[in-house]
């Protein structure tokens, strides 16, 4: 039985999804079937999640104005700047929710692209086949 | 005198705790394990510089457009793909793409200098516009694997809101 118990611990440890910080709740992001997990690690990757309302989180952060993640990109730039790297190295992974309007996607991009990125990532969940 | 050598003593295992504990892990590994389907990314990579000023590159290819209309409600009402209309059928819009790319493609290779542009209203739910990335970009063949289409995918400058 203890046998039996341990296989199991080991099974959901394994299992368990620890990269819980790059999902947020509140997004219902669209479904596509070609929506498959990156082979590799994304390069310097910088999350941005667009609210429902139009709100941008960015970490723990949340601003309720695309216009109000400024502050934010600067910093990140800065950060960039002190490892030695150019915003362009960096991609902007973007966690949009479904309902959004597109214009308010684009309008973050273009913000993104102001502060110097040029890499995008536009999120999706897999959809599975058949559903 | 009785002397008790230690060698004959008997260590007893205390196996209630270590049950206790072992539960204890057990029901907090399945209390936190929770079904996450899979996340995925589609890359665009446009530089501020594509749309501002500055000398054009004349030797990359002219974009196909893809206009995506919206509805009132901000549901798909009309996709165009050079100016022909598909109505709100993205899987017309991916055949019509699987027809543009040259018959002798071979898959991963001719697409490489083919560029889409995604002209949408802005009021256009963003999943319409990754349905129709999800159309041009490719399609998941019977043995599962994904066939490529358009890589290269970016935007045209933003439409204004309507009515503003």
């Amino acid at each position: 039985m203890i046998d039996m118990v341990f296989q199991l611990i080991a099974f959901f440890m394994v299992l368990l999804n620890f990269n819980e910080a790059d999902v947020n709740e509140e997004i219902s992001l669209p479904l596509s079937v070609l929506a498959r997990p990156p082979d590799g690690p994304i390069e310097k990757p910088i999350t941005l999640h667009l609210r429902n309302d139009g709100g941008v989180m960015i970490g723990a952060e949340s601003v309720p104005t695309v216009a109000g993640i400024k502050p934010y990109l600067r910093f990140e730039t800065d950060q960039l700047t002190i490892e030695n790297k150019r915003p362009r190295d960096a991609t902007v992974i973007i966690r949009a929710d479904r309902a959004v309007p597109t214009g308010k996607v684009q309008e973050l991009i273009k913000v993104c692209q102001e502060a110097g990125f040029e890499k995008f990532a536009l999120r999706a969940k897999e959809e599975i086949r058949g559903h | 005198m009785k002397i008790r050598s230690k060698s004959n003593d008997k260590v007893e295992l205390l196996m209630t705790p270590m049950i206790d504990i072992v539960f204890q892990l057990l029901v907090f590994f399945i209390m936190s394990f929770k079904i996450v389907a899979q996340e995925g990314d589609f890359n665009v990579k446009m530089p501020l510089g594509f749309s501002g000023p500055g000398q054009p590159d004349l030797s990359a290819p002219v974009p196909l457009k893809v206009r995506l209309v919206a509805g009132p409600d901000g549901s798909i009402a009309n996709i165009m793909f050079n100016d022909q209309s598909f109505g709100t059928e993205f899987e017309a819009l991916r055949n019509r793409v699987i027809s543009f790319l040259t018959p002798d493609r071979t898959p991963g290779s001719g697409s490489d200098n083919t560029e889409i542009e995604l002209d949408c209203d802005y009021d256009l739910h963003y999943e319409e516009v990754i349905k129709a990335i999800t159309a041009v970009s490719g399609y998941v063949k019977d043995n599962n694997e994904i066939e490529r289409l358009v890589e290269r995918i970016k935007f045209s400058p933003p439409r204004p809101p309507r009515g503003g």
